[in-house]
């Protein structure tokens, strides 16, 4: 049997360019049959908060080419980072992983988590997740 | 003419089963709906891909490659790429 090709994202961040740059690779990932495992920590867990992903922004130093862009997304028809990620949940090869510790720090609980969350998992269960992957990224 | 050049002939010149306009869309649309198209056709079909993303045609192939399907033809005109991908399986 040949072996699926996988991908593993660690998203770091919460901005909406870190988040666009994950959900096109998932997207791409699973529309070539690869897996695609993202597990979120810090800000990207942040991001996962009900809510929060669709009012990202661009970080602190691009905040003025914010508008710009925005209008330009909608000249493109370009789905948001949530809306991509919502339609990668209608496929079993796309998993999102809520990293604990971050929740505890900054006071997240399970039900402030949107409902596409897979499952909240530890370092070492990611790890044995991208320990095989073709692909394994820091975003 | 030889048996080979015709048959080139004949797919150039036969109607695809499926046609999907992904002009004006933009990495990772054209891919992304290429293949939810795949997934609604039948194996031996052939579907027609219209795109004016310069990464489409690149893309398009991995996709195909990846999936296991047939590159039938790629014409490039202008700064449109029409691409033909037989499902295989």
């Amino acid at each position: 049997m040949i072996k699926t090709k996988k991908i593993a994202l660690v998203v770091q961040s919460g901005t909406i360019d870190k988040l666009y740059c994950a959900f096109i690779l998932a997207s791409t990932a699973v529309s070539m049959n690869w897996e695609a495992h993202l597990y979120f920590t810090f800000w990207g867990l942040s991001s996962l908060t009900k809510g929060a992903m669709e009012k990202a922004t661009l970080p602190g130093d691009y905040k003025h080419l914010e508008e710009t862009m925005k209008q330009n997304l909608k000249k493109m028809n370009y789905p948001t980072p949530y809306q991509m990620l919502k339609r990668l949940k209608q496929s079993n090869l796309f998993k999102i992983y809520a990293c604990t510790p971050t929740m505890q720090m900054f006071g997240t609980k399970k039900e402030d988590l949107i409902p596409e969350v897979d499952s909240m998992v530890g370092a070492a269960t990611f790890l044995n997740i991208a320990a095989d992957a073709d692909v394994n990224l820091f975003i | 003419m030889s048996d080979n050049s015709h048959s080139v002939t004949s797919i150039m010149t036969t109607k695809p089963d499926k046609t999907i306009d992904c002009q004006s869309l933009f990495c990772p649309e054209p891919v992304f709906k290429t293949r939810l198209k795949l997934d609604e056709m039948q194996i031996g079909e052939t579907l027609e891909v219209i795109a004016d993303d310069p990464a489409a045609k690149s893309d398009i192939e991995t996709l195909a490659k990846n999936l296991g399907h047939e590159i039938l033809s790629i014409n490039e005109e202008d700064d449109v790429v029409t691409i033909i991908i037989k499902k295989l399986k």
